[in-house]
């Protein structure tokens, strides 16, 4: 294993790592079927979670946005945890409950209006004391789009393009008050400095906006960005406009590629090398030794990827009914329908070829002896993203990745809701706090503190505030909470 | 009075907004102008509120005068989502626009505060359709009849969502391996009629939440939606869990706010609330209230269409009591939020707690408790027992 750090371009690895939790709401690694499995959907498990990630001085605490109602076949999905609340909404509670840890709203561009999710994001910046981060996705199916008063409107070549305008939109929002234009006393001519506010006009392809903002900034500026797209497209994206890349490239090796690659990106985008971090999704499954870690890891998988979501797995690339099937026997050998596949799911299978897919995983599983279940299991369970093994074990690896400056920290998904931090934050923190590798506490009290990041130039609004030009035809995730899913896509197009 | 002390159901809501309801109450505020914006500030709010026992706190949103006064303004969910946990009692309900704003996201906000707040939600519908509210999100500014039909379309989306799952919806079977029944989970299939005066449009669902802890929020809504005809057009009060719940209404002065109330519930037939709107300034610190007004509005003048009571604590305690002899509560607006808000602690809300025309306060009750309304069956669940298809 290369412990290469030349990364290039004048980066620095800090030697240090963040944590943040992604409390995902729809997917298939969250164990509901074990005794200790608590609720999805009450406030406690939130509260919960968030409170025990600030005890472990996570910098950030995520939740995932629902569109639509995840289905299966055409009705909704009944195997996997489902039902979540609004993201900021539920951000903006936790603000009441917790002092210190970054609070990040997967929102949407496609089915928000910039003006409106902006002021949003600027209120939760300011009620949470400059802890609001936004994760940006973005969308194009119109099966999402159903849900709402445009319906699908957006071609999938746009998406980027769109997502850019918008985020340039919103940060002239942020930035469009002023320091000072609030009156320091109560003796002043007036609360607002008259001319302090500079109105936000965009009129574009999508969207025509004139706003006159009704927020200041908070103490971090403006919130923090944080991004998941992989395509190039993404990833130039990416290193134009977010702070942080919620990336899915975790094992080291790919790590430090990844690290390469966007620091180039960002330093030809014009900012500094050490301007965009990265965080990977990522899964621990610890025990007190490795063996117990590893039993553990057994257990859960059995758990996440029963008989009936191995078979549903499939369904959605097969695009048909295959309950007939043995999940422990081989995989179906009946071709995929190809037309019918996987839309539903809101992920992006779009012209994927299903039938050759199928080819291929049927001469892989026959090659390598697996079920339907293990084929599956192997298969969502991202290996790579999963850090398994004691607690001092897994610390000396992730120490590694401090000493290389692969990343910047994790994004972890528990599979336990409301426990599944308990451990990591009893147990791994402090030995990652012994290698001194990981904060003994928080750097300042707003999420750009926490991070290190560098206070953004403020964006000036422009005469003409027409849509970008750049052309963009990404595959980014269509939201965080569907990364598996974009990764499956990915594979599908290999 | 005729209620009997035993049942009074009077309730007493507090509009939070802000400094106060006075454009100059920012002048007068116990903290610098820019605290307001801040977590702290609904904290400190909220809280005086709650303890001085008012029974429901409302948040109001929208575009801001910041010529005339206070130009910044936090997102009104938000503020009731962080009040949410600090709370026990007090009744939060944000003012959400229903005219450029997806009805989707709106009724999972809502349902998610219910969440947050342990099922003390509600919501008070806006209708602007300013033109600068428009612009904003490049639609044309909307009005009259058309405003009313917005907001019954988005309520009707909300509470169709809201009972978009079935009660029990999350059964977590571990032997059939499935977390959901889907055979509880329901379309909503809404879409606008043929008549609908703006651009129409469709909402699919099933909600991305479960069913509210009240299972229907309560809904409340400005006299003003309810104009004439409009009544018959999906605004209409009542029906089963359809509509709005509540109709706040003013009068041009506090004296004749009992008799409104009235004619109110008259022409809002069904719903189970008529709750008056009153603008107050009370004696305060040795100064006389009209002096407080003078005072502030030799900054800027305060023009407010809801009736106003300007005077000592007693008078108010009386008209208080009149109104909720004949509406079922009053929403106040006061004129300084830190210097109102004392005296209404301390010298109006015990009288008419000791006067019984006060409904208890409920640790832990839900919105529908206050309003006397029952957790309603689920539309999906009452179409199957009556044998009705659904698909």
């Amino acid at each position: 294993m290369s412990e290469n750090s030349d990364i290039g371009n004048g980066f620095l690895p800090s030697g240090q790592l963040q944590f943040g939790v992604f409390f995902q709401g729809v997917n298939s690694g969250t164990v509901w079927k074990a005794a200790e499995s608590g609720s999805q959907t009450d406030f406690e498990s939130f509260r919960h979670l968030a409170q025990t990630a600030e005890r472990g001085i996570f910098a950030a605490f995520f939740l995932g946005e629902g569109l639509r109602l995840r289905e299966h076949l055409g009705r909704p999905h009944a195997l996997d945890v489902a039902g979540r609340p609004d993201a900021q909404t539920m951000l903006a509670a936790l603000a009441a409950v917790t002092n210190k840890i970054g609070l990040v709203a997967t929102q949407n561009t496609t089915y928000n209006d910039p003006a409106h999710l902006a002021h949003r994001l600027a209120s939760l910046d300011l009620v949470s004391g400059g802890r609001a981060a936004w994760n940006i996705v973005t969308t194009d199916n119109a099966w999402t789009g159903e849900n709402f008063r445009r319906g699908g409107y957006l071609d999938h070549a746009d998406r980027y393009r769109h997502a850019e305008a918008f985020v340039e939109t919103a940060k002239l929002v942020w930035d469009s008050w002023d320091p000072g234009a609030i009156a320091g006393s109560e003796t002043a001519p007036a609360w607002l400095r008259p001319g302090s506010v500079r109105s936000v006009r965009h009129a574009g392809q999508h969207y025509t906006v004139d706003y006159a903002p009704r927020l200041p900034a908070s103490g971090q500026h403006r919130p923090i960005l944080f991004q998941a797209g992989d395509s190039p497209e993404g990833r130039d994206f990416a290193a134009r406009q977010a702070d942080i890349i919620f990336s899915a490239h975790p094992a080291l090796e790919a790590a430090l590629a990844f690290r390469r690659d966007i620091v180039a990106r960002t330093v030809n985008a014009g900012r500094g090398p050490n301007d965009v971090q990265i965080m990977p999704a990522s899964e621990f499954i610890l025990g007190a030794t490795a063996r117990e870690a590893a039993e553990k890891k057994e257990w859960v998988r059995s758990l996440q990827i029963g008989p009936q979501q191995a078979i549903a797995y499939l369904e959605q690339f097969w695009g048909r009914e295959l309950s007939g099937y043995d999940p422990d026997g081989p995989l179906p050998e009946i071709d995929p329908v190809v037309a019918e596949t996987s839309e539903t799911r809101g992920s992006g299978f779009h012209g994927a070829k299903a039938r050759q897919l199928a080819d291929q995983w049927r001469a892989e599983a026959n090659d390598k002896g697996l079920s339907i279940r293990q084929f599956v299991s192997g298969r969502t369970s991202r290996v790579d993203a999963t850090f398994t093994g004691s607690y001092s074990d897994v610390a000396d690896t992730l120490a590694r990745y401090a000493a290389t400056g692969a990343v910047d920290g994790f994004n972890i998904s528990p599979w336990l809701v409301p426990t599944g931090l308990d451990e990591i934050v009893n147990h791994l923190v402090p030995e990652l706090q012994a290698r001194g590798v990981y904060p003994t506490e928080y750097a300042g009290s707003t999420l750009r503190e926490h991070l290190g990041l560098p206070v953004p130039r403020r964006a000036q609004a422009q005469p003409d505030g027409g849509a970008d030009a750049r052309a963009d035809t990404g595959a980014g995730a269509d939201t965080a909470a569907d990364i598996r899913l974009e990764l499956a896509a990915r594979q599908l197009q290999l | 009075m005729s209620a009997a002390k035993a049942q009074a159901r009077g309730f007493l809501a507090l509009e939070l907004d802000g400094d106060g309801a006075h454009p100059a109450a920012w002048r007068a505020a116990r903290h610098a102008p820019a605290e307001l914006l801040t977590g702290h500030r609904i904290r400190a709010t909220v809280l005086a509120a709650e303890s001085a026992g008012f029974h429901v706190a409302t948040f109001s949103d929208g575009p801001l005068d910041a010529r005339a006064g206070v130009g910044g303004r936090l997102d009104a969910v938000q503020r009731a989502a962080f009040a949410g946990p600090l709370t026990h009692s007090i009744v939060l309900v944000p003012e959400v626009d229903t005219v450029y704003t997806e009805p989707f996201h709106v009724a999972t906000q809502l349902a998610s505060l219910d969440y947050v707040s342990g099922g003390r939600a509600g919501w008070l519908v806006a209708a602007g359709g300013t033109g600068a509210e428009g612009a904003a999100v490049g639609r044309p500014a909307v009005e009259g009849e058309a405003l009313a039909a917005e907001a019954a379309a988005s309520i009707e989306v909300g509470r169709r969502l809201w009972d978009s799952w079935e009660d029990g919806a999350v059964i977590r079977d571990v032997d059939s391996g499935r977390y959901l029944d889907v055979g509880k989970l329901h379309y909503a299939d809404f879409e606008t009629g043929p008549d609908f005066p703006g651009q129409g449009y469709s909402v699919k669902g099933p909600a991305i939440i479960p069913r509210p802890l009240q299972g229907q929020l309560p809904v409340l809504a400005p006299a003003g939606l309810l104009g004439g005809e409009l009544l018959g057009g999906g605004l209409a009060a009542g029906g089963r869990d359809s509509g709005i719940d509540a109709v706040l209404f003013t009068a041009p002065d506090a004296d004749g706010l009992a008799a409104e109330a009235g004619l109110v519930r008259a022409r809002a037939q069904g719903a189970v609330a008529v709750i008056a709107e009153l603008d107050v300034v009370l004696d305060a610190r040795g100064q006389r209230a009209a002096e407080r007004v003078a005072e502030l509005d030799a900054h800027v003048p305060w023009t407010s269409s809801r009736a106003r009571y300007t005077g000592g604590a007693a008078g108010l305690v009386q008209l208080l009591a009149d109104i909720l002899a004949v509406a079922d509560g009053v929403r106040l607006h006061p004129a300084v939020l830190d210097v109102d808000l004392d005296e209404l602690s301390r010298q109006v809300l015990p009288q008419l707690r000791r006067l019984g025309v006060l409904a208890p306060v409920g640790v832990d009750a839900t919105f529908r408790d206050l309003l006397g309304l029952a957790r309603p069956a689920n539309r999906n669940t009452a179409l199957e027992h009556q044998g009705a298809t659904h698909e």
